[in-house]
């Protein structure tokens, strides 16, 4: 349908629009129209990506003289794919309605492991691996000596790329990641450089919030963006860890003695080159003088992860001359190697600022805080200098540097923290010395600074005025909205007690008592045989799963669950779990369907959909609260009161019940769709807890379903699910439309907006 | 069809002798090498009740025991199993055939014998379920007019299980974990013992490729069967300890047990290839590709967001959670080997050799890909901002098409249509279907064959001519006087209506008459007609004056029906007597 939000002419693919949609991108225009940040907060299952990408695709073309770019920011490479597969819906249907002038160009961008077609590079294991194994067929310094030396390996794809030179360029369409690598093999061009080339022409960039907010990523891909970019970050519940893990790094025993090997091997790699090309060096020491810690013109090939500080922090100025030659930065360099593993042998717990851990460092290893920052450039150009391609093998000594780095910058936001051994496992030995960042606005603070509109959209920002405090920035816009049902085709309960009627929790001192194990294990197994298709568990932990699931096994209630469907787990290995799930959704396809196990805070939890029959029921065991005994959790609590004013226990009830809202709200993609939640803590029947929740999900949470037992849930359950099974109208009865055609559009312009939706 | 060396024996104890069992048409023949001996047999298929047979692995040679109806037993020693089972096939196939067809006449004879409980209970609970049905077998079936066979003859369909004989369904697997098995103890001393069964051995082959892979390898060459699953045992013990260092050590000392305690690499690599073919939407090794924040040692690590494992010792831990996926993933794959033997190995290598053909199935699918797109795309749709697009479909299964066309009727009188623009929208309908065979014709065919919308179209239509037609009869006042009889005379004339439809049914298939069996069917099934006929007669007069002469237009056409059936009867008869007269005057003529 083509309708008008004031002057834009919007395209919007379907025939029909539900009222959030729409109010939705009413909101979103005018922040467009006021340059403006804002913080948008939507159920899910209401159609947020395509409001999106429709609205900001419309205004474009409603602005020819000035063109934005958008530049979508998933959480995750399948939703990327996902993104870009509505993308091409929309952008056929503004092709058939507007002819060539819609045309645009639209691309995912990944990394080289998910975007190489190179079968032998493919071979390589893991991602660094590929990188290296790229790199070891492409950077400048190898293809040179393949001119002279024919046996040196090269990249078809990439030689080929090279010689179309600027001619290499994606014709206008939407590329996912599977179409750029099918145009690569098809021209034989390497996706991977053909992309990130063509990145500086799109219209539409999707790729994963890192390449924005982690410096490392952002530094090499991100640079060149304009200021006239519309940034959103979808799904943006959890962006201030995102921002917090981009500016953290730690330390550990094996890190530092990769690190000893790498210093070895670059040592013995620094005679090599005195022997037979001592020029190179001395080159590379009068650059150095010069004060450019890096060559400019750095071919796309060459480049290696960027500073991981951020790009207003990274000096420009000179390499101070103690780390100008190379064998004296290697010397700097053991010397802090030195420095950290003495630190690691602590035997309690320490917690150090920036400050006082660089002045101790520049008292007891000579190392000043200036020099340390320049760890990461100097590394990066002496590597550049000798030639190393396997940068896969030389990551524990880029992670001291890295952390070297990011200690000599920043003095504040951050803390240092050593631990001798993991608080739950004090007998195991495991020390680590971390520096963590407990500010998220640092991290995301050039993205606000740089672009004039950035969207910030979840099913999940409940409460909405947290997010600009975490953040630190000001919204033009700032909404939260509910959802029209066309009929309640969700249903949240909140389960406090077992059939026996003893109260069931995760709290710390039941977890595991047995009572409530099995009370757990009964609920499921009844509700196994009610449900029809998919049931997907959360739990609050892999420790407190693999504990259940093990006595459950024992007890035979596992058994029990197994007679009605097949069950499926969520493990830490990313294969296996992908696998399961593929599994799980073929099982849900035909047959009983099944059971899906997995964990709040999980891979699985962040970015998979379990909408229409592959989630008809959610069941969240326990409230996933952080461990509330870890340091790093405890500085950050602590920097957040003092810096924002944040209660602890505030921001822990926030972040538990935004895990355990993104875990359940993962049940629904449309208003056609249903599914229950179930909450099994008693806790949820408090209502400091509850009230977090999102307000989507508690407008549909009955009191009578405040505190409910399994054989009342059961029933419950059994009267939801017929309900839902019958035919309904689509469009909304009682006066309440819940979808809207062109005419009630049409209408809704003449009339305004409030008075019809509502 | 087939010949096998057998040595046949009446009874067990019985020497035997040898010969040559064939299976042919309809029967089991044994001719004996001894032309002399009098042990030749023939047994109908139809007659063997039941077979027995022993099982490979006990110490009995391979006999096939089969007892006909008279519970005689004829006992047959093969030369190996292969044999036997072979054999063993073929007759159960052959049993399932003549079973199907209890029309033969073979079967009439015995065939209430031959029916199972089970057939018995389905034309109970179809009775049981269809009052009107359940009279006309009392009147008919109980007072001889047909017999129990004649009558479900015609209702095949009701008793619906056609579908289900005929294809061997294979049998899933149970949803449960087998690697659970429970050794059972004598209590007094430390050994324990492990009962596998044929079915366990198919699942830990499934679960376990690398198990799978040792059994070819060592079994019998480097150790028996009982040794091979001896150590497997121990290995799972080991397992179930948890006691890891224990398993390395063991490992080291014994070759063979490590097989079974080391992560399985067959496994690895099968899931290597699958996650290339998974579901983009969900593939969430492709993120862990593009996450360079938590690049080695990058990110935060211990703030309790995720909680660390157990440190590993390396290569002898697996985990529960990993066994259940793999069980749950085999489950679902299902028996996918027809193998029904009982010999591991072959099971082993069968396992193998599907499991190389689906890998070669992974490397050359480009199908597969293409499909991957699709569902993409499917997924990207929002289903209820856009008008539905194809209309679903579901086979259709009517048991009893009146009660479809009854349920269609208040549809069309919701939609009031004149007749004249009924005629257009048939005409119309059928044109489209004629359109669109002609485009078969130029084009070919092409998928769908028809296309739904057209189909649907006719379809419609034809019902709503059909269900417009009764429904404009049921205006008729004819129909509507028969709302006006007392409730006991409606229900006698429907009666009579259905259970004279039933009896010409059977009356005009029994012609032409070819044997006295029949013959005697078309005599019985004429005598019960003209009872019907006499009792319609009755009816006719018993009913008030004034509704007589709308009862007799009513009945008119039942009476015709059987006063055509009358006259065919006759002239048949008649048929049948001059040429009865004749034939033997010819005979009397040939013999003079």
């Amino acid at each position: 349908m083509i309708f008008k939000i004031e002057d834009v002419t919007v395209y919007f693919p379907y025939d029909n629009i539900y009222p959030e949609q729409y109010e939705y991108m009413v909101e979103l225009k005018r922040a467009l129209d006021a340059k403006g940040h804002c913080l948008l907060e939507m159920p899910t299952g209401t159609g947020k990506t395509i409001a999106l990408l429709s609205l900001i695709t419309s205004y474009r073309l409603s602005r020819p003289d000035s063109p934005i770019k958008l530049v979508y920011c998933t959480r995750t490479v399948h939703e990327m794919e996902k993104t870009l597969g509505e993308l091409k819906i929309l952008h056929d249907y503004q092709l058939t309605h507007l002819g060539a002038q819609a045309k645009i160009l639209a691309l995912g961008l990944s990394s080289r492991k998910n975007l190489c077609v190179n079968s032998k590079v493919l071979a390589a294991e893991n991602r660094d691996s590929v990188d290296a194994a790229c790199r070891k067929r492409t950077a400048s310094w190898v293809r040179a000596l393949a001119a002279e030396n024919p046996n040196v390996q090269l990249c078809d794809y990439f030689e080929s790329y090279e010689k179309a030179a600027d001619n290499a360029l994606l014709p206008p369409g939407v590329y996912t990641l599977e179409d750029l690598r099918a145009f690569g093999k098809n021209r034989g061009w390497c996706p991977y450089f053909l992309a990130r080339h063509m990145v500086q022409f799109a219209n539409v960039i999707v790729y994963s919030y890192q390449y924005l907010l982690d410096p490392k990523v952002a530094g090499i891909i991100s640079k060149e963006l304009q200021k006239e970019s519309v940034i959103v970050f979808d799904e943006a519940h959890n962006i201030d860890n995102v921002c917090i893990e981009a500016l953290s790094v730690s330390v550990r025993r094996v890190t530092l003695e990769g690190a000893n090997r790498n210093l070895n091997k670059i040592r013995q790699e620094i005679d090599r080159f005195k022997a037979t090309d001592a020029g190179r060096l001395r080159a590379e020491y009068n650059r150095l003088i010069e004060g450019l810690a890096l060559r400019g013109d750095l071919s796309g090939t060459d480049q290696w992860l960027a500073n991981p500080a951020l790009p207003n922090d990274i000096l420009k100025e000179a390499v101070p001359g103690n780390i100008r030659r190379a064998e004296h930065f290697v010397h700097v360099l053991r010397r802090l190697l030195q420095y950290l593993g003495g630190r690691l042998d602590t035997e309690n717990v320490e917690k150090e600022s920036p400050v006082s851990f660089v002045s101790s460092l520049n008292s007891q290893a000579g190392i000043e805080q200036k020099t340390l920052k320049f760890c990461y450039d100097r590394l990066h150009s002496l590597m550049m200098t000798l030639e190393i391609t396997d940068t896969d093998e030389f990551l524990p000594i880029q992670t001291v540097c890295d952390f070297a780095t990011l200690v000599g910058t920043y003095a504040r936001g951050f803390s240092i923290i050593i631990e001798p051994y993991d608080e739950r496992m004090p007998h195991i030995p495991d020390p680590i010395l971390q520096l963590s960042c407990h500010d998220a606005s640092l991290a995301i603070k050039p993205v606000f600074d740089r672009f004039q509109s950035v969207v910030i959209t979840s099913g999940t920002l409940s409460p909405i005025d947290l997010y600009p405090r975490l953040l630190s920035f000001n919204p033009v816009v700032s909404r939260s909205f509910k959802m029209s049902m066309t009929r309640d085709c969700i249903c949240p309960m909140v389960l406090t007690r077992g059939s026996d009627q003893l109260p069931v929790s995760t709290k710390f001192d039941m977890r595991s008592d047995p009572g409530v194990v099995r009370n757990y294990g009964k609920l499921l197994v009844e509700m196994v045989s009610v449900v029809p298709d998919g049931v997907v568990c959360f739990f609050v932990s892999y420790s407190y799963m693999d504990g259940i699931i093990a006595t459950w096994n024992e007890t035979g209630i596992l058994k029990e669950i197994t007679q009605q469907k097949l069950v499926f787990f969520e493990t830490q290995d990313v294969v296996e779990t992908t696998l399961a799930l593929d599994n799980y959704r073929r099982a849900c396809d035909c047959g009983r369907g099944a059971v899906f196990f997995s964990v709040a805070r999980g891979k699985v939890a962040e970015g998979i959909d379990f909408d229409r029959h592959y989630g008809r029921l959610v069941v969240m065991f326990g409230v996933p609260f952080q461990y509330t005994l870890s340091k790093i959790l405890l500085a950050r609590l602590e920097y957040l009161r003092d810096t924002f004013q944040i209660k602890e226990g505030d921001f822990l009830t926030f972040d538990a019940l935004r895990q355990a809202a993104q875990c359940v709200g993962r049940v629904i993609r449309s208003k056609a769709d249903y599914g229950m939640m179930i909450f099994a803590d008693k806790r949820y029947s408090r209502h400091d807890k509850r009230s977090k929740l999102p307000g989507w999900i508690l407008s549909h949470l009955r009191d009578a379903h405040l505190n409910l037992s399994t054989d009342m849930a059961i029933h419950i359950a059994r009267e939801f699910l017929r309900k839902m099974a019958q035919p309904y109208d689509k469009t909304g009865t009682m006066g309440r439309k819940t979808l809207l055609t062109q005419e009630d559009l049409e209408k809704m312009a003449e009339t305004g907006v409030q008075d019809m939706v509502y | 069809m087939s010949d096998w060396q057998v040595k046949y024996k009446s009874t067990v104890k019985d020497r035997g002798a040898r010969g040559i069992l064939k299976l042919r048409e309809g029967m089991l023949l044994f001719v004996p090498n001894d032309p002399n001996s009098d042990s030749k047999l023939k047994v109908l298929t139809p007659n063997i009740k039941s077979q027995k047979y022993t099982k490979e692995g006990s110490n009995k040679p391979p006999w096939l025991n089969l007892t006909n109806k008279q519970a005689r037993s004829h006992i047959f020693e093969f030369e190996n199993y292969q044999d036997m089972h072979a054999c063993r096939a073929l007759i159960t196939k052959a049993l399932a055939k003549c079973e199907e067809e209890p029309n033969k006449p073979a079967a009439v004879l015995t065939s209430a014998e031959q029916l199972s409980i089970a057939d018995l209970e389905l034309r109970f609970k179809v009775l049981r379920e269809n009052s009107e049905l359940q009279r006309l077998h009392k009147e008919f079936v109980e007072t001889k007019v047909l017999t129990e066979d004649e009558f479900w003859a015609t209702r095949k369909k009701l008793l619906g299980k056609d579908s289900i004989r005929k294809s061997k369904q294979q049998v899933g697997l149970k949803s449960m974990m087998v690697s659970g098995i429970k050794p059972s103890t004598d209590g007094r001393t430390n050994r324990v013992t492990f009962n596998l069964t044929s079915e366990i051995i198919f699942q830990i082959f499934a679960e376990k490729p690398a198990v799978r892979q040792a059994f070819i390898n060592y079994v019998p060459s480097k150790m028996t069967e009982k040794d091979f699953w001896t150590k497997y045992f121990r290995a799972e013990y080991l397992y179930s300890t948890k006691n890891t260092a224990v398993a390395a050590a063991e490992a080291a000392e014994d070759e063979e047990l490590a097989v079974f305690l080391k992560p399985d690499e067959i496994l690895a690599q099968e899931a290597r290839q699958k996650i290339r073919r998974v579901d983009p939407t969900l593939d969430m090794e492709a993120d862990q590709g593009d996450d360079y924040t938590h690049l080695m040692d990058h990110g935060i690590q211990r703030d309790g967001t995720m909680d660390v494992v157990e440190p590993q010792n390396g290569q002898f831990r697996r985990s529960l959670l990993q066994d259940l996926n793999r069980h749950a993933a085999v489950v679902l794959e299902g028996r996918n080997i027809d193998v029904d033997s009982e010999d591991t190995r072959s099971v082993a290598e069968a396992l193998a050799r599907v499991k190389q053909v689906s890998k070669a199935d992974g490397e050359t699918t480009k199908d597969a890909n293409q499909e991957r797109l699709a569902r993409m795309s499917r997924v990207a749709e929002m289903e209820d901002l856009q008008a539905p697009q194809n209309f679903p479909l579901a086979p259709l299964s009517i048991k009893d098409p009146r009660d479809y066309f009854e349920s269609q009727q208040g549809n069309v009188v919701n939609e009031p249509r004149g007749a004249g623009t009924l005629k257009r929208n048939v005409h119309e309908a059928y044109g489209s279907l004629k359109e669109s065979i002609l485009e078969i014709r130029t084009k070919g065919l092409s998928d769908p064959l028809i296309k739904p919308e057209v189909a649907f179209e006719v379809f419609r239509s034809l019902t709503q001519t059909i269900s417009t037609a009764k429904n404009i009869i049921g205006k008729n006042p004819r129909e509507s006087f028969l709302d006006r009889l007392p409730k006991s005379t409606r229900d006698e004339v429907l009666h009579h209506w259905t259970s004279i439809q039933e009896l010409l049914k059977h009356f005009w298939s029994s012609y032409p008459i070819t044997t006295t069996y029949l013959h005697t069917k078309a005599g019985k099934l004429k005598d019960a007609m003209s009872n019907s006929y006499s009792q319609l007669e009755a009816m006719k007069e018993s009913v008030q004056s004034e509704l007589r002469h709308q009862l007799s237009l009513l009945v008119r056409p039942m009476q015709q029906a059987l006063d055509a059936a009358f006259q065919h009867y006759d002239a048949d008869l008649q048929r049948r007597a001059a040429k009865s007269a004749r034939g033997s005057a010819g005979e009397a003529n040939g013999s003079v």
